[in-house]
Parts: structure tokens; sequence; C-alpha cells
């Protein structure tokens, strides 16, 4: 074996949330009434598009969350050593990107550097012109070749893409076509009612859903073909491909916006409803403890925590192997810092509906049968505010990937060495003042951002009025 | 006299084609009354919507006119609409709380109208703001334009509703079930003001309404409508006389009553269909017992039987086929299971519970530190006994503590003193762990089954939780097979218990609710409102379900109510309860046959009787008072027409007129010395 598998404390975070993730789909497809707003979500072509996107995001993350170390060529004693760099397997699968580094700034689909520099040549004559780059459009003997060339790559890759796409739809809806077959052959269970056991797509949604993937297919076959060649989002200052930048990140803002809730659900849920329901002393505690917490500035709170961390980690170097895993650490006590400050508002719309659930006729028949307090909790409240978790959770999570870039910006954030959205945009400030100026960092990060939040938030408004009992009436009823 | 209102083949339906209102007809002559009859989901209040032209999204009228004073509303401009909205035609709605602004004044709200509809402003409008409020009945008007719609009772805010519907000088008012939200003796008054304001202005009124009762007092057209269809129409006497269609039969053959005592309610089975299930042929044919294959096939044709009189039903369809079966429709037949009831009541037996001076207060705080400044007194000490086997209902009206009582018998509210006793066993003070073990004696069956099931769980968790919380049933397999038996019980198919609550109706949901409480064996069901939330003919098999089970399994029923016809049908005994307190008690013949109290006497007089024999109206004055502010002596002195100097003194002694009935007044203690 020539590599290590390294598994960071956020890598194992995410596989918990996954595994979590999986088992909650499993729980719910055996569960009508749990299925039935799902089924809503899958009607709305915008819950469906903004899923696609939002899905492309996770599978990036997911690829660069599965690390490794690469072994060696030398032994030192027979024994296989192992480079120090932590890889993920995403790293591995755009190498180019990775590796392609320039000397310093170039702009979007350059062949030269952004700034002239003096060379001089063969004759001993010093020149001051723009040099050529090392990798982007070297494969050019011309330069005024560049446009032609970008353009032909471009709408090969993308009619590439366009074909991959096509070829991958005519798979799955086989695959369907499969499957609801089975779904039809095997007799339906007394849950499954008149509107048919299966998911079913409208046309419209499925017409959007169409439209999308091929979109998107030929935008990732046109950069898959342009960006070995050529650097597609421009270069940093110290030469690193931007387009690579960008997509570390999205590792970086989907754990901040997923490990995040692991933190706050079980604070939340539990304080939440342990207020709500046992009133008295308990719910006085807690709203005190939440109503303190929250009128402290958040950002001040979060950056004396980080700073605190940061000297601890600082002073025991011996606790971490690599830098990536010292980098890791940081990003995990930084979520745990955010989920901290963050569940408050959770805990009191909690509390707020355990309230009104309390009052509820069948919350006072188990009651009047002695049936225990935590066996009400767990029976009666929690299934019964599940869907306010839920449309929270989804809500939140722009809000937190949108906090990284805050508080990398204002210098406590994630370590300098991490790749983020945050520190895309820190290093902008410099890159914005400079003249002429470099604006393609920010753009990236802002349009990566843009349609990462965009899709979460669409999705999650979606969720809503899916779980929306007042929008659902009529559907209840019939 | 002109009709001012007719309609003609209105048809509302769903975006998905699913019919509400189908094929409706009707006219109201100018100065009369139009009842609107039929159970929840038949369409009646889409039928109100449709004239108003506010029917909800998702909803629309797709054919039909409706002429409103020689205007074809269905022609006029969205704006021109506008005028006949509070103008030519009002609307009051069955909540009142819901239909004031709670951040404007009473008056600022009639004001609006005025302005809008009679181009009043200023000092002229405030004046006749006063006026209307006046006309409406609500004492010191002058003062109360200035109050905002919290500070008026429910009753006070149907008025105000009203005073706002007359602003306009309507032709036409539309009541959506104006008294449903209010207690019998506020529906006596708004009933008594609506039909005085008919009086004085001549207006005509759609009334809608699900209660007999009240089309008795009121109407003078009725229209029973049934899933979309006006099935029957007829004037009141007509109708009340000799109903036509099985359904209106049904409907009152269905009525819980004193005369139906010792024998089942002829309930109607199944409950109304969901709206566009049924394409083709007559509507009721599922839960007709006269139906024949036709019926099933073929939409019956509306039929004209006499003057102002029709049916749409294939029995009086083609009357030379069919005369003869019309005729012996006349007497439909009554079940004859006559039940072996009297054998129950004379075994006499010692308490099963007891209650003594049960009080249940609840603090008022107040400031800064939280200081106790008051008492709300929900209960006052209420002392009442239940014998094995027997039915005792609490009369009151709503907010005099009745439920807080059932609450606290049950000990989920703790009692602030006296003593609850199960078959000699003290339930007040035990520590938790002994409170469970005594929990199975008694339970509680609540008031609306949407809210008394929890929506994510299935029949059978539902109907195995107490059994688990007590620890009784056996093992997993036992309690399996004792829940086949309970849904048996119930009436309900084995199968359901893996089914989620939302998939049932009210009338089976409180089927499941009752199964509950029987899974752990109680001696004593308080049922708090079993039946107020459901509709006449599943209220039928409600009462009849609890009945049977109650010569079945020998229970108790505490029966917590405020419908006296449930009173008369089901009790043996009957406490009448006035703001915290019981004011008489006695059996129940001694108590509805010849009441002692005022406030009984009252109560009763109240009711709107479908025979129309009415019994002279003891008008009440005003509300009720608070519970935390009570008034000194006798709480209904400032109600009471007998009122003495000693009621407001102290609270009157407990006077016996027979060996089981007794009263708290003080006009019988004198008598009786």
């Amino acid at each position: 074996m020539n590599f290590m598998p390294v598994i960071l404390w956020s890598d194992a975070l995410v596989f918990l949330l996954l595994a979590a993730g999986v088992f909650g789909a499993w729980y719910v497809r055996r569960r009508e009434y749990l299925l039935l707003p799902w089924r809503r979500v899958g009607q709305s072509a915008t819950a469906m598009v903004s899923l696609l996107v939002l899905s492309l995001f996770f599978v990036v993350g997911l690829l660069d969350t599965l690390h490794y170390r690469a072994a060696l060529p030398e032994k030192n004693g027979g024994e296989k050593m192992y480079s120090p760099e932590v890889l993920s397997v995403f790293d591995k699968l755009v190498t180019p990107l990775r590796t392609q580094t320039e000397k310093t700034y170039s702009a979007p689909l350059a062949v030269t550097l952004y700034a002239k520099e003096s060379t001089s040549d063969a004759q001993g004559r010093v020149l001051r012109d723009y040099p050529r780059l090392r990798y982007g459009g070297a494969h050019l003997v011309d330069a005024t070749q560049r446009d032609e060339n970008v353009l032909w790559r471009a709408i090969k890759g993308a009619i590439g893409g366009l074909v991959v796409g096509m070829l991958l739809l005519v798979a799955i809806s086989s695959f369907r076509r499969r499957l609801v077959g089975w779904a039809r052959s095997v007799p339906t269970r007394a849950g499954s009612k008149a509107n048919g056991g299966h998911v079913t797509c409208q046309p419209y949604t499925l017409r959007a859903l169409l439209i999308t993937t091929l979109i998107i297919a030929a935008l990732i076959g046109a950069i898959a073909n342009l960006a070995p060649a050529y650097h597609v989002l421009g270069t940093d200052k110290v030469g690193q491909d931007v387009l690579y930048l960008s997509l570390k990140s999205i590792r970086t803002g989907l754990i901040i916006g997923t490990v995040t809730t692991l933190v706050t659900l079980p604070l939340a849920l539990l304080l939440g409803i342990a207020a709500g329901y046992l009133r008295g002393w308990v719910d006085d505690v807690i709203q005190y403890i939440y109503t303190v917490l929250s009128s402290i500035p958040s950002v001040l709170l979060i950056a004396a925590a980080v700073l605190m961390m940061q000297v601890t980690i600082e002073t025991h170097p011996q606790w971490f192997d690599t830098s990536a895993s010292r980098a890791d650490l940081r990003l995990v006590f930084l979520c745990l810092i955010l989920g901290m400050t963050s569940w408050t508002g959770l805990c009191r719309l909690l509390r707020g509906e355990t309230l009104k659930l309390r009052e509820q006729e069948y919350i006072q028949a188990a009651q009047a049968f002695g049936v225990s307090s935590l066996r009400i909790l767990t029976r009666h409240i929690v299934p019964n505010v599940m869907h306010i978790i839920l449309i929270s959770l989804v809500m939140d999570f722009s809000a937190l990937v949108l906090a990284e870039a805050v508080l990398s910006y204002v210098g406590v954030g994630v370590d300098p060495s991490m790749i983020s959205f945050g520190t895309m945009i820190n290093a902008a400030r410099l890159e914005m003042g400079r003249e002429p100026m470099v604006w393609w960092a920010l753009a990236a990060a802002f349009g990566f951002m843009l349609v990462l939040v965009l899709a979460a938030n669409l999705f999650a408004d979606a969720v809503r009025d899916a779980f929306d009992p007042r929008l659902n009436r009529t559907e209840g009823t019939a | 006299m002109g009709d001012i209102l007719d309609v003609s083949n209105l048809v509302t339906q769903l975006r998905n084609g699913a019919r509400i209102v189908d094929d409706i007809s009707f006219s109201i002559a100018t100065g009369e009354t139009f009842a609107l009859l039929g159970e929840s989901g038949c369409g009646k209040s889409m039928t109100a919507l449709s004239l108003l032209r506010l029917l909800p999204d998702g909803v629309v009228k797709v054919g039909g006119t409706a002429q409103l004073g020689g205007v074809n509303l269905f022609d006029l401009r969205e704006r021109d609409m506008r005028d006949v909205r509070g103008g030519t035609a009002a609307m009051i709605f069955q909540e009142p709380s819901l239909s004031l602004n709670p951040v404007m004044t009473v008056g600022q709200q009639i004001v609006e109208v005025l302005a809008l509809h009679q181009e009043l402003r200023g000092t002229v409008a405030q004046q006749r703001g006063v006026e209307l409020l006046d006309q409406v009945g609500i004492p010191d008007a002058a003062r109360r334009v200035m109050e905002y719609p919290f500070q008026l009772s429910g009753g006070m805010k149907q008025r105000v509703m009203i005073a706002m519907a007359l602003a306009g000088q309507p032709k036409l008012l539309i009541a959506d079930e104006p008294t449903t939200a209010l207690d019998v003796t506020i529906q006596a008054q708004v009933l008594q003001l609506l039909r005085d304001t008919q009086a004085a202005s001549g207006m005509s009124l759609l009334l809608i309404t699900h209660d007999l009762g009240v089309v008795a007092e009121m109407a003078h057209q009725v229209g029973v409508m049934y899933a979309g269809h006006i099935v029957e129409q007829a004037s009141r006497a007509q109708l009340f006389a000799k109903p036509l269609h099985p359904y209106t039969q049904k409907l009152f053959a269905a009525l819980p009553g004193a005369a139906r005592r010792n024998q089942p309610l002829a309930a109607i089975p199944g409950s109304v269909p969901p709206l566009g299930s049924i394409t083709q042929g007559c509507r009721f044919t599922p839960r007709c017992d006269r139906a024949w294959a036709l019926c099933s096939e073929q939409t019956p044709e509306w039929t004209v039987l006499e003057e102002g009189r029709g049916v749409r039903c294939h029995l009086y369809g083609r009357t030379e086929e069919r005369g003869l079966r019309t005729e012996d429709l006349a007497h439909s037949p009554q079940p004859t299971v006559h039940s072996p009831q009297s054998s129950v009541l004379s075994s006499k037996s010692s308490a099963l519970l007891q209650v003594g001076n049960l009080q249940v207060h609840f603090p008022i705080r107040k400031g800064l530190l939280q200081r106790v400044t008051g008492q709300v007194k929900a209960v006052d000490g209420v002392s009442l006994e239940i014998p094995h086997g027997r039915t005792l209902a609490l009369v009151g009206e709503s907010g005099c503590g009745k439920t807080t009582l059932g609450k606290a018998l049950l000990q989920l509210i703790p009692p602030t003193a006296g003593s609850v006793k199960l078959d000699g066993h003290e339930l007040t003070g035990l520590a938790a762990s002994e409170l469970r073990i005594r929990r199975a004696g008694m339970q509680m069956v609540f008031q609306d089954p949407y809210a008394s099931l929890n929506p994510k769980m299935r029949v059978a968790e539902i109907l195995e939780e107490g059994m688990a919380a007590l620890n009784i049933g056996g093992n997993s397999e036992a309690r399996q097979a004792r829940i086949d038996i309970l849904l048996d019980q119930v009436g309900l198919e084995r199968i359901v218990k893996w089914r989620y609550p939302h998939e049932f109706s009210g009338g089976q949901r409180q089927r499941i609710a009752i199964a509950r409480t029987l899974a752990v064996s109680p001696r004593l069901l308080i049922c708090d409102e079993p039946t107020s939330a459901l509709d006449v003919s599943v209220q039928a098999q409600i009462l009849n379900l609890l009945k049977s089970l109650q010569q079945e399994l020998n229970l108790s029923y505490l029966f917590i109510t405020h419908n006296l016809a449930v009173v008369e049908y089901l009790a043996h005994e009957v406490c009448v309860m006035y703001l915290g307190r019981i004011v008489e008690r006695g059996t129940a013949e001694e108590v509805l046959r010849s009441p002692k109290h005022p406030y009984t006497q009252a109560l009763l007089s109240a009711v709107p009787r479908i025979d129309g024999s009415g019994v002279e109206r003891i008008k009440l004055e005003g509300d009720m008072p608070s519970p935390a502010n009570p008034p000194q002596g006798c709480p209904f002195a400032p109600r009471c027409a007998h009122t003495m100097e000693s009621c407001r003194a102290s609270y009157p002694p407990a006077t016996s007129h027979s060996a089981t009935h007794i009263v708290h007044c003080f006009l019988y203690g004198r008598d009786l010395g």
C-alpha cells in the first residue's frame, strides 16, 4: 500500500453526519406520514434543481474529505515513509490544478503574468514585458492564438459534457423504470395510499431537472477541458489556481455549515423542550442562560474563544503530526464555538412550540396514564417538533457558511493555511487596493458562495413550504 | 312579497374539479329567514362565500346566477361588488373573537363601515356608531365604542359584529353559524337580537347552521344540504311536521333527548363523504338504509312536491310508481332494541367516586417579585358522588370550571384543597408512584378528537401507551390481542391499528380515544364534551357507543357538557355548575323537569327546542362574572331575577327538596324553613 489513510477530526464528524443522514432517510422511507412532506419537496422544481446543485457541492466536499498521506519513494530502515503532506482524493483528481502554480498573479485564461517583469534575453539586453506563464497556455507557440484555442477547447469540452450528461440521464431513467416496475410488482403495504407508493415527479419538475442537468454537464465539460491548459479563474499572489482554491473552499464551508449543527442540535433540542415541558425553575434557568448568551455580541464571544484556542494550539505543537491536522482541529473548534453561540434561536423556538404542545389533549391523556416525563418528551414532543428542527437546520446552514466568511475576514476564523471562502475574501482586501486591480479571486469566492447559499436557501424555502401545515391543509383532509 | 335573493344552479368547485356546491337553487323573500341546514363539510359556508364572491384560493365558481335585489352578483365588476359586501349584503361569522380587529376600537371598526357605505364622517358617524351599539343591546354604548375587542365578552363581540353588519343597512344578512361559539344563554340573547332586528328593519336573513333547534326558532324556509346538494327544501312548519328526505329524517332521529332515553339513537352510519368523492348517483346512498340500485346509478332530480317544497330523492321522483313508498316513509321504523337499563338503575351500590369540598385555585401573580395578589377560584368547594355504573352529568356554561374540575379529579391539576376518593382510596396528595397505581381506575375522554391523538403515532401505539405506562396487559402479544378486542368494542376494524390518526374522521378518532381509555380497564370515565366537536349524526354514534359500553362494562361516567339534550338522553344524575360551585344537584328527572335554581331554569329555557314548544323564556342579562373577581354572596345574584338582600350577603346553604335533589338558593331556604 503506497498511501496511508488519514482521518482528521472533521472527517470523522462528516462521516458521522453522513451516517446520520442515511439512517434518517431510511427511517423516513418506512413511515408514510414522514414521507409525505418530502414527496411535496420532490414535486417542486426549484427544490429539485437546487438540490441538484447542492449535491454537486456535496460531492466535491465529500471527495475532499477522504484524506491520505502518500508513501515516499525512499525508505527508512525498511519502514515506509509517508509524506508529511496530507492530500485528499479530490486533490489527486485535480492534480494539474494543484501542482501547476505560477509565479504570481495572472488573469483568468491569461497566457502571461499580470505584471510586467524585467527579463534578459540571449544578447543580455534587459526587456520589460509580460512574461509568459509556466503552465497557462504554455502549449501555444503564439500567444495571439489564445482566443481561438480557448473557444475551441470550451466548445469541445461542452459537447463532451453534454454527451456524458445525456448518457447519465438515460442510465438513470432506465434504472428508475426498473425500480418503479419492481415497486409495482411488490404488493404495497397498508401505509401507501391512493397517490401511489412511489415518488411521482411532475413533468414540469422533470423538465427543469433535465435542463439543469444538461447545462451543468456542459459547463463542467467546458471547464474540465480548459483547466489543464489554462487557469480558468486566474491565479493568486503565490500563483495558485483560483479555481482550485474555490473548489477546496467548498469543504470548509460545508463543514462549518453542517458540523456546527451537530453541536447546536442536542443543546437546543434538549434545553428547549425541557424548558417548555417542565416549566418552573428549569424553565427559568434555561431562559436566563440563553437570554444572557444571546445578549453578548456573538462576534466578540467567538473572537475571545478562538484567540484562547489559538494560544493553546500554538503552545502545544507536539499534539499534531502534520500541519493539516492542526488546521483541522482549529476548524473543528471553530464549529464548536459557533455552535455554542448559535443554539439560542432554535432553543427559543422549540421552547415556544413545546409550550403549545404540552397543552394538547394527547399529552394530557398520556399524563392521565401516568406516563413518565422522559417518555412523553421522547414519544410525544420530539416527533412533533421535528419539522421545526429540520426547517431551522436547513435555514441555518447558509447563515453559517456566511458566518465563516465574515469571521475569517475579521481574522478569527479558520487557520490561515486552510483554504476557505473567508481567507480568499480576506486576501482580496489587499488585491482590490492595488493598481491594476486583481478582481478574480474575490469574484470567484463571491460566485461560488452565491450559488451555494442561494441553492441552500431555495431548498430551505421549499422544505419549509412542504412542512407548513397551513399551506397543505387541503391535501391533508382530502 | 318579492324575493330579495334568487340563486339558481350555483356550482362551485375546487380547481381539481371536485364540486363543493353542486347545482344549488333557492330564493329568499324580503324580511324572511332562510336556513341552510347541514353537517360540516356539506358546502353551506361555501355557498355563502360564493354569493359574496369571497371564495378562498383554489375554489372557483363555475356556473349559476345570483340575483340580489335585481342585480346579478356575478356580472358585477369587482369595485361594484365592494359596495354590495357590507352594503346590500352583510355577513357575520362564526367566531366573533377572530372577526374583529384586535388593535382597533369597536367604534373605529363600525365607523369604518359607516364611512364606506353611508358616507358618514366625523361626529355624525360616531353618533351613529353609538346608536348602532345601543340597538344591538350593548349596555353603556357611549363608553363601549371606545373599547377594544379584548375588553368585551364573546356575546358582546358577536353583538358588535351584528352592529357592524347593520351599519351598512343591508337588505340581506348572511349569518354563518352565528351562535355556535357561544353559550346557550348567550345564544338565546343573540338569536333574539337577530329576530328583533329583522322585525325592525325588514331585512332578509340567510342563516347557516347545523343546529336543528336554532332552525326551529329562526327559520321561515329551510334548505337541507348534504355533500353539496340541497336535498330538501320546505317551510319550517312542513319540514318539522314531516321530513321527507331520508337524510333529514335521520337527522331528526339522531337527536338525543329525554324521549329516547332507553333506546339507542338512530345514528347514521359513516360520515359525510369527502368532497367530490361521489360523482355518480345520490350522495347519501352509502349511508341511506332505503337506497336501492337506482340510487347509486343515477343522481336523483329535484322533485317539487307541493307549493314551496322540494326534495332530491328517488323515493319521491315519479310519484305514480313510488307513491306507496312515500306513505310508509312517514313513520320511519324506530330501533326497537330496549335496553335492560332499568335493571341497572335499581341496583344501587356504594359510591365509586367521592369528591368532598374540592377546590382548585390559581394564584394571580403581579409585580416584579411575583407576589400573589389574588386567586382565580376555578373550582370552589365542589362535592359530588358517582355510584358504580351510573352517569353523572356536569352542566354549565363555558368558564364555569367544569373542565378544571375534571382535570383536578384526575390529578392533572393539583387541587388546592378537598378530597377525591376513588373506590375508597384518597387520590389527593399522593406521590407520583403511588398515584400511578390508581391511575387505571379513572380515565378521560377529551373534547377535540383532532387534538387528543398524537399525529405521529399509529393506533396500536396509541392504545398500547396506557398499558405500557401502567404496566398491565402482560407481554406484547397479550397487549396486541387486547388491542384487537378494544377495537372490536368501539366498533372499528382490527386492521386499522396500523394506521395513523390523520386517516380517520372525527367520529372514528373519538372511538380510538375511547378505546385508548378502555385499554387500562377504568371504572370511571370522565368525558369532557366528547361530542361537541362532532356532527349530529356522528354524535349519535358516539352516544350509542358510550351507552352500550356502560351496560357491558358497568362503567361510571362523569359527563361534562353544555348540551342539555345529551344530558337528558344519557345522564342519571345532573349537577349544574355556576362559577366554580354546584348550584343544583339531583336526578336527571328532577333537575330537568322541575328545575329549582333560577340559573337552571334560565339555562333550560334558553335551549332551542325543535318541537317549538317554547317554554316561557327566562332572559338572562349579561355574562358570567370573572372567577378572579366573583361577586359577594351568591355568584349568580347579579344576573338573577329574584335577587334578595341576603343573596348579596352570603352564599346560600344547601336546601334539600328530596333525598337526591339539592339546591343552593335562598328562595327555597325560606320556604322550607
